[in-house]
């Protein structure tokens, strides 16, 4: 009950902060909370069902294109693109995970797997030329003051509302997920594929159920993105940088845990933004310098914190 | 497109491919004993390579010159990685080991930057725009040396592997990692000396990359990417793979340029990752497992 209560309020803080902060700390808000879903959304396929996908900018990418191209060339809105984002990306998460589960392909295979699907996705869209190419492609920029939910166009607060309500229903997804039989399933897989075998789990199925949402919830983020955004360039949203940044929150955070996405994106986040500007203060401004202190307290943390940063809290808490 | 053109881009293809080898060979041989896959790679090499630029602009020593002392370092530099920060990892999960290097990748990248900033670096010597003439083939002198280089290198490491008493203990521990512990090996030792002799590979092919190409930061991430391509085509754990696998990424590379774009050349190497992966995901030379 006592942590119903502690969510509860965090929500509802969330859902007042528009009214306190600037319009800085909103967008990085909103930035927290893009990594937070999108960490979410891969902890899915690693964190529940064990399967490393170091590739998941190419969800991110696909999604954003599809609902970026559907706008740019047919004025078509968001709304309409989202279902065409999520259809393309499990369709292209259900081919990878096909082949791969079926090849018998695991572990760091399948992590390369991924990571080559992500990279011949990138340099095929920088010679797609109804995509903008290398140059990029770019929406109609957004009216700040008036909100169109239809073509999702509006003030900075919209997303960072829109975002927030995609963070609470993955988290509430994720929740359900994990008390499902799938989530059962899953944790089973991951822990020892060949017994959860012998115990008659159909592994392939529920893999590819794991690919599939995880590369479903990934799509959304790449809509918002590009919509938020407004401007999507393969060698951004398809770098093997974005697919590494995506897992880095979960990672830190604590993997296989609910709140694990959302404490690393808060930490990252903070952490590099409060570098810049600790730099910037001290008049280091020096290329590759924030990179470098944000390499090492990675560093720190993956050697002193291996659970992530969420399991040592909640022992210490004894939650 | 005449025969000569094709023949020409062919030939450099394999001379870069066998240096591109030679990179691959040392994550092969890393992943194939410690069992760890190195994230860092590509970033090692271009560290070796701007080491090169800056003994080459100090002391004007020949970038073959150059590979004794850049090799020594490398080795102190990799067996004191293993033994410092691999080796208590050996025992985590995968996802663990890759952002303990992604993490090192991050700082390798990002200190090249601070110190050396953005902007391209080589090093220029009389031997790189000459050639010789082999008929109606042209063939750079710097490439064949570069290759050569590779060569001689990649089969000192065969020789050491294959000949010598600590080679085959490090071939034991990767065979049977109990085994060797209970015929009473030090196997971390043995782990940390062959993080060294991979990060040899890495300078040695580094000094001689030097010549082909200029040295950017931003070159790391797409080296560790080519050398994963590599292994993983060859076989990952195997040395003859890692070579074959080099001279064929060279080529396809190479080929992709000439027909295709310049810009179009990794995806040929990706789509030939995918398909290995799925059709032989031992690779071409690998065993199975």
């Amino acid at each position: 009950m006592n942590k119903l209560v502690s969510l509860s309020v965090l929500f509802l803080l969330l859902i007042l902060l528009p009214w306190f902060v600037g319009s800085y700390a909103l967008s990085v808000a909103t930035l927290i909370l893009y990594f937070a879903y999108t960490g979410q959304a891969w902890n899915v396929m690693m964190g529940f069902a064990g399967q490393l996908s170091l590739g998941h900018a190419v969800y991110v990418g696909i999604g954003g294109y599809a609902a970026g191209a559907l706008f740019y060339h047919y004025g078509v809105g968001p709304w309409a693109g989202l279902w065409l984002a999520m259809l393309l990306c499990v369709a292209l998460g259900l081919v990878i995970g096909f082949l791969a589960f079926r090849f018998g392909i695991s572990g760091v295979y399948f992590a390369l797997l991924t990571i080559a699907f992500a990279e011949f996705t990138r340099i095929g869209f920088d010679h797609l030329d109804w995509l903008g190419g290398p140059g990029g492609m770019f929406l109609k920029v957004a009216q700040r003051d008036s909100i169109d939910l239809l073509n999702f166009r509006g003030p900075p607060a919209m997303y960072y509302y829109a975002i927030l309500a995609l963070t609470a229903g993955a988290f509430a997804l994720c929740f359900l997920l994990l008390k499902s039989r799938a989530g059962y399933y899953w944790q089973a897989i991951r822990e020892n594929e060949e017994a959860a075998q012998a115990l008659g789990i159909n592994t392939f199925r529920w893999k590819m159920l794991a690919v599939a949402i995880s590369s479903a919830m990934t799509a959304v983020s790449g809509v918002f993105f590009a919509f938020y955004y407004n401007n999507l360039f393969p060698e951004q949203i398809f770098h093997i940088s974005r697919s590494i940044e995506i897992i880095l929150g979960p990672i830190i955070g604590g993997i296989g845990t609910l709140f694990g996405p959302i404490l690393g994106a808060v930490v990252l986040t903070l952490l590099s933004d409060g570098i810049t500007e600790g730099l910037a203060a001290m008049g280091w401004e020096i290329p590759g310098i924030k990179q470098v202190f944000y390499g090492v307290v990675l560093l720190a943390v993956i050697m002193f914190l291996p659970n992530g940063i969420w399991p040592f809290i909640s022992k210490k808490l004894r939650l | 497109m005449s025969f000569d053109l094709v023949a020409n881009v062919v030939i450099a293809g394999v001379l870069t491919g066998l240096v591109y080898g030679l990179m691959a060979l040392g994550l092969s041989v890393i992943f194939g004993v410690v069992r760890v896959v190195n994230f860092a790679h590509g970033e090692m090499m271009t560290i070796a390579m701007y080491a090169t630029t800056v003994l080459f602009a100090a002391l004007k020593l020949d970038p073959f010159v150059c590979i004794l002392p850049v090799a020594a370092a490398f080795f102190v530099f990799g067996y004191a990685m293993q033994a410092g920060l691999v080796n208590p990892f050996i025992t985590r999960p995968e996802h663990s080991q890759f952002m303990l290097l992604v993490a090192v990748a991050i700082i390798m990248v990002n200190s090249l930057l601070m110190i050396f900033g953005p902007d391209a670096r080589n090093v220029q010597v009389d031997y790189q725009l000459e050639s010789f003439e082999v008929g109606r083939i042209l063939i750079d002198k710097a490439r064949l040396y570069s290759a050569g280089a590779a060569v001689v290198a990649a089969l000192g490491l065969f020789a050491f592997f294959k000949y010598s008493l600590t080679g085959k203990a490090i071939r034991a521990c990767a065979d049977n990692y109990m085994g060797a512990r209970v015929v009473g090996l030090h196997v971390k030792k043995l782990y940390a000396l062959t993080f060294g002799l991979g990060s040899i590979c890495v300078a040695v092919a580094g000094c001689a990359m030097v010549l082909l190409v200029d040295v950017t930061p931003a070159l790391g991430p797409y080296y560790t990417l080519l050398a994963f391509v590599i292994v993983i085509v060859g076989g990952l754990g195997s040395m003859g793979g890692a070579l074959l696998g080099g001279v064929l990424i060279g080529v396809s590379e190479a080929l992709a340029g000439l027909f295709i774009a310049p810009s179009a050349k990794s995806m040929f190497s990706f789509g030939l990752l995918i398909l290995v992966l799925l059709f032989r995901p031992q690779g071409l030379l690998g065993k199975k497992s």
